[in-house]
């Protein structure tokens, strides 16, 4: 298999979440997490999961990617069951789970270690590719500290597309960033996704991040997380998330969510 | 360059204080005996070869020891780390034998194997071991937990995780462990070799409790310098290069 084979877009995962519950044990007793949900994701979808913290939306997340096991109920993808971690499924984390004994380019490197059919020098522009996407690739010898926040989010958002995932699933992925390099950030995955195919699931709390990136959001409240409502973000890519249009959306988007969650002290973000 | 030459200053003006010291103090030369006379053993038993050749065979044992103990001690650590039966039993055992100060293993080693090398051995292994389990251990409890998530959805296997992404992450726990394994097992073997005369070999600390038996204050002092040179060179050599490293790579000890 050449390079050029391993860097055509694979294409994008169908997801289906079937009746997905989920308990933790806790101090306290069992916890409901996650209350049934079921929740159809087509093949190139940019679905936004927007809810509250304690809604379940990062447990769902790690339940698709396979990290978490779900106490009952299961998760579809193109029909196949997921029981663990794959990398047609790659996780974004919420803080930078890069490796600070590995460079950019290594870290990049580190899930194509798994591909057999490439040998070192391709891996490498498999890697380089990435890093290009990303607009990282004179960062590449960079050691993960001298980054900045928003190279950093770019080198892990490289690392997770390298191995040519099916679906990139990516937790509050900007959460840290400030605003001008997280709109940067709005118009590279927006890029990515159009020209990569891929199924994106973004978790998040920021109503407008929300609307302004998924062509779905799908709404969550908390005690147990449950599925409320979801609205179609009719508007064309690329998009801008200081937009007249993406503001209306979000606050009709944000006045639906203090509808489900009118318990005080619960953190909206609508920023 | 400057800092070269402030730290050779330092040890010229070390020497001149030593001399003078020697020159008006009322101390008989033979118990206190001048920088020169020092020079001139290091000097000549350098050049007949005693120096060398107790170094190599003290540096044997060390090496030896150290490396066992490394090659038990980080695998140890890991186990204790991992799995909560081996933190209650040979975790706990490490905790507390760690605090026994390495020279209390001689007089067991002494009944055990009697006047031979693996005495030596013995007592650089009991003495390097604990702190490198203990460290190893300690360094793999402040492994992010993400990391090993991130490389499990990378496709990586337990194996691979543990090699490539726990042992890394902990790098520079298990460095600091090392050093502090180096340290206790290099004073151990110095009390080892002063307390055990053995034949198969005459190490550093045989020869400086000779000089004592001779009187030979010069021999006492050079061979006690010859002990300080190397342990400042095991550092400069082997462990500041890799300290340096651990820092470039995550950004720390700069302050």
């Amino acid at each position: 298999m050449s390079v050029q084979d391993e860097l055509r877009s694979v294409p994008p995962a169908k997801l289906l979440i079937d009746g997905v519950t989920k308990d933790f044990l806790t101090r306290s007793g069992p916890l409901r997490a996650l209350d049934n949900i079921s929740l159809q994701i087509n093949k190139g979808d940019f679905v936004c999961m927007v809810g509250p913290s304690g809604c379940g939306k990062s447990t769902l997340l790690n339940i698709i990617a396979g990290l978490e096991k779900p106490t009952s109920g299961m998760t579809l993808m193109d029909g196949k069951p997921v029981t663990q971690p794959g990398r047609d499924r790659m996780v974004m984390f919420q803080e930078s789970a890069l490796f600070p004994w590995l460079d950019v380019l290594h870290n990049v490197l580190f899930g194509l270690n798994f591909k057999p059919n490439l040998n070192s020098k391709e891996r490498r522009e498999v890697a380089l590719f990435y890093l290009r996407l990303v607009g990282l690739e004179e960062f590449a010898r960079s050691n993960i500290h001298e980054l900045s926040g928003g190279m950093k989010q770019r080198a892990a958002l490289a690392r997770s597309l390298a191995p040519n995932p099916r679906v990139l699933l990516m937790d509050e992925s900007f959460a840290a960033l400030d605003a001008l390099t997280r709109e940067q950030l709005y118009g590279d995955i927006q890029r990515i996704w159009a020209e990569r195919q891929k199924t994106i699931v973004f978790v998040t709390h920021n109503v407008r991040e929300a609307v302004c990136l998924g062509n779905r959001v799908i709404l969550f409240s908390p005690h147990p997380g449950r599925v409320r409502e979801e609205f179609v973000i009719d508007l064309p890519h690329p998009r801008d998330i200081n937009s007249v249009e993406l503001a209306k959306y979000a606050s009709r988007i944000t006045r639906a969510l203090r509808g489900y969650v009118d318990a005080p002290g619960t953190e909206l973000g609508a920023e | 360059m400057k800092r070269l030459l402030s730290s050779a200053l330092f040890f010229i003006a070390l020497v001149l204080l030593w001399h003078f010291a020697v020159l008006f103090g009322h101390k008989s030369p033979v118990l206190f005996p001048d920088p020169f006379s020092v020079w001139e053993y290091l000097r000549t038993s350098l050049m007949d070869g005693t120096i060398l050749q107790a170094a190599g065979v003290t540096l044997r044992r060390l090496l030896i020891g150290y490396g066992i103990g490394l090659i038990l001690g980080i695998p140890v650590g890991m186990l204790t780390a991992r799995f909560r039966l081996m933190e209650d039993t040979v975790g706990v055992m490490a905790l507390g034998l760690q605090t026994l100060p390495s020279v209390c293993w001689v007089p067991l080693g002494l009944v055990w194997f009697g006047q031979t090398e693996t005495t030596m051995l013995f007592v650089v292994i009991m003495g390097s071991l604990w702190s490198i389990i203990l460290s190893t251990d300690n360094g793999i409890r402040n492994v992010p937990p993400i990391y090993a998530r991130a490389a499990r959805t990378m496709g990586a296997k337990q194996f691979y995780t543990w090699t490539r992404v726990i042992l890394p992450a902990s790098a520079p726990f298990i460095v600091s462990g090392m050093k502090q394994g180096w340290a206790f097992g290099w004073r151990s073997l110095m009390a080892a070799e002063i307390f055990v005369t053995i034949l198969t070999g005459f190490g550093l600390g045989q020869l400086l409790e000779y000089g004592r038996d001779l009187h030979a204050m010069d021999q006492v002092i050079g061979v006690m310098l010859v002990i300080v040179i190397i342990g400042l060179l095991a550092d400069k050599i082997f462990f500041s290069p890799i300290e340096r490293f651990l820092h470039r790579r995550w950004g720390t000890g700069k302050a």
